[in-house]
């Protein structure tokens, strides 16, 4: 789905958005409410600048929008693999955006994440990863690396990884797979705006993804594991 | 001296920590090893390679984390991740003096690719949590493998980050961008330009790295040490001032194409010499010339 069909979807009330170039800001209204709306459109990787800018997008709701619920629409194809980049400290940029949205959530803002695109590797760590909740649209994309990219670099044959991907959700690319994982709480189908009312009313408290991918049978250990070094006995 | 370089995860934490203070939690006679592994017949460890626990730091209580880059390259998977986070979760029930993470990683593990993803983002989350609650989170960085991928944006989310002029930190290594790139974008077999790009140096005149220390583990004690006592700050204040630092970089470096440009603008004096020289010598070269 493009971008400005999903905007209309989302927000039927009307919205203000500013797109310049790949990256689009601004205001969605539904239901009553005003959320702040920050994304990037065509599988963009994201670099220095868009982190960056993005970043500064989210202080800016902090400051001037106190409690302001904030809805990241990210389509990256994962952060921009440039020697420049990480000359200047891409890792940096990347953890200063993840630093700002982690602010606007201690502050009350809530921070939903939807994936209706792509979403990869370091462009999904440092934005969508760190929202109160994740959501995704059906047909969206989800991975770290395809399956050939993988089998090159583990050297574990590509049947092999294909056979296995068939049951588990462990490592091959996918929205469900990820849905399994814990890591994305709902794939939002039909009328787009209800969906986002609805994300918008539940209460969040912590970080509810190892129990739900626990409970999802994605992710068996992660939260046996995390309990345990937490708890036991040194 | 002692090489943090070449030690084990182990044994850097013996050497950091004060003698006999180290408690691992979840050590390897439990047998907590990845599942996943076994299903791809890889060869599995123990510890999921990362060494967890308490320890004390010139009798301070710390807990730390320490990655083993001998297995899988300090690679995050399910396992390993949740050790992380958990052990960092433990900061906000047990009140340490602080947290330190000997990181040493390429990043997600591709074996568990999704769940190495999450746990990274899980651990993100456990750090920030950690310093909003007081707790500094102090990263050490000078392993064999460096400090790539999800652990490098990891590191930054820190109060502080020590490295030694062997460390490395970045976020796409340089193998990988000259696999999907190609040669001409980054030549990752051009020792001298990869140093100079990821390496200690740079990411001290940077401000990356807060402290550049010999690669000799008690070095690294003492700069852990001297970190400490740092309040972590994570106010919009805080975080305004970071984004002004970060835009400041941008504007006065986005056009150089090779740190010899950037530490030639910072006005440090024949810049081609600076790799050549020993961490003392560099560290007096450049005092006043960091950005």
């Amino acid at each position: 789905m493009d971008a400005t069909t999903l905007l209309d979807r989302l927000f039927p009330d009307g919205h203000e958005i500013i797109a310049d170039g790949v990256y689009f800001d601004g205001t969605g209204r539904g239901f009553g409410t005003e959320v702040a709306v920050i994304g990037t459109i065509d599988n963009t990787p994201i670099g220095i600048e868009l982190a960056f800018r993005m970043a500064g997008t989210v202080l800016e709701v902090v400051r001037r929008h106190p409690g302001r619920p904030i809805l990241l629409l990210v389509d990256t194809q994962g952060q921009r693999l440039s020697h420049r980049d990480e000359l200047l400290g891409i890792n940096g940029y990347m953890a200063h955006l993840a630093k700002c949205i982690d602010l606007a959530r201690r502050n009350g803002h809530r921070v939903l994440g939807l994936v209706y695109g792509q979403a990869v590797s370091g462009g999904f760590l440092a934005t969508s990863l760190l929202a109160d909740r994740c959501y995704a649209l059906p047909d969206a994309e989800i991975r770290v690396m395809n399956l050939p990219a993988m089998s090159r670099v583990t050297k574990i044959p590509l049947e092999r990884l294909t056979e296995l991907s068939a049951s588990s959700p462990v490592f091959a690319p996918g929205v469900e797979n990820y849905r399994r994982m814990g890591a994305i709480t709902a794939l939002w189908e039909g009328d787009l705006a209800a969906c986002l009312a609805e994300a918008l009313a539940v209460p969040t408290e912590g970080d509810p993804r190892r129990a739900l991918g626990e409970e999802r049978g994605g992710r068996q250990l992660a939260r046996k594991v995390a309990d345990r070094v937490r708890h036991d006995a040194a | 001296m002692s090489s943090y370089y070449e030690d084990s995860a182990r044994g850097r934490l013996a050497g950091l920590l004060d003698p006999g203070s180290f408690r691992e939690i979840l050590p390897p006679a439990e047998r907590v090893v990845s599942p996943h592994l076994r299903q791809l017949d890889t060869p599995a460890a123990f510890d999921d390679g990362i060494v967890v626990g308490e320890g004390r730091l010139e009798d301070r209580r710390v807990l730390v984390a320490a990655q083993e880059g001998g297995f899988m390259g300090g690679a995050v998977g399910e396992v390993h991740g949740a050790k992380l986070t958990g052990l960092l979760e433990r900061a906000l029930d047990t009140h340490p003096d602080g947290v330190l993470l000997l990181v040493e990683s390429g990043g997600v593990r591709l074996h568990e690719a999704n769940a190495g993803l999450i746990a990274v983002s899980e651990v993100m989350r456990a750090v920030l949590a950690v310093r909003a609650s007081g707790i500094p989170v102090i990263v050490l960085d000078g392993g064999t493998f460096g400090c790539f991928g999800g652990m490098g944006i990891v590191s930054r989310l820190c109060d502080a980050v020590v490295m030694s002029e062997e460390g490395r930190l970045g976020l796409s290594g340089p193998e990988v961008i000259e696999t999907t790139m190609g040669v001409e974008e980054f030549d990752s077999r051009d020792r001298a330009l990869v140093w100079r790009t990821v390496g200690g140096k740079h990411r001290y005149l940077l401000g990356e790295a807060a402290t550049l220390v010999e690669d000799d583990v008690t070095a690294f004690r003492a700069a852990a040490l001297a970190l400490i006592d740092h309040k972590p700050d994570l106010s919009l204040a805080a975080l305004a001032a970071e984004h002004a630092a970060l835009g400041s970089r941008l504007e006065r470096f986005g056009d150089c194409r090779d740190a010899l440009d950037i530490w030639e603008r910072l006005g440090v004096e024949e810049p081609e010499r600076l790799p050549i020289l020993d961490t003392a010598d560099f560290l007096a070269t450049v005092r006043d010339r960091r950005a």
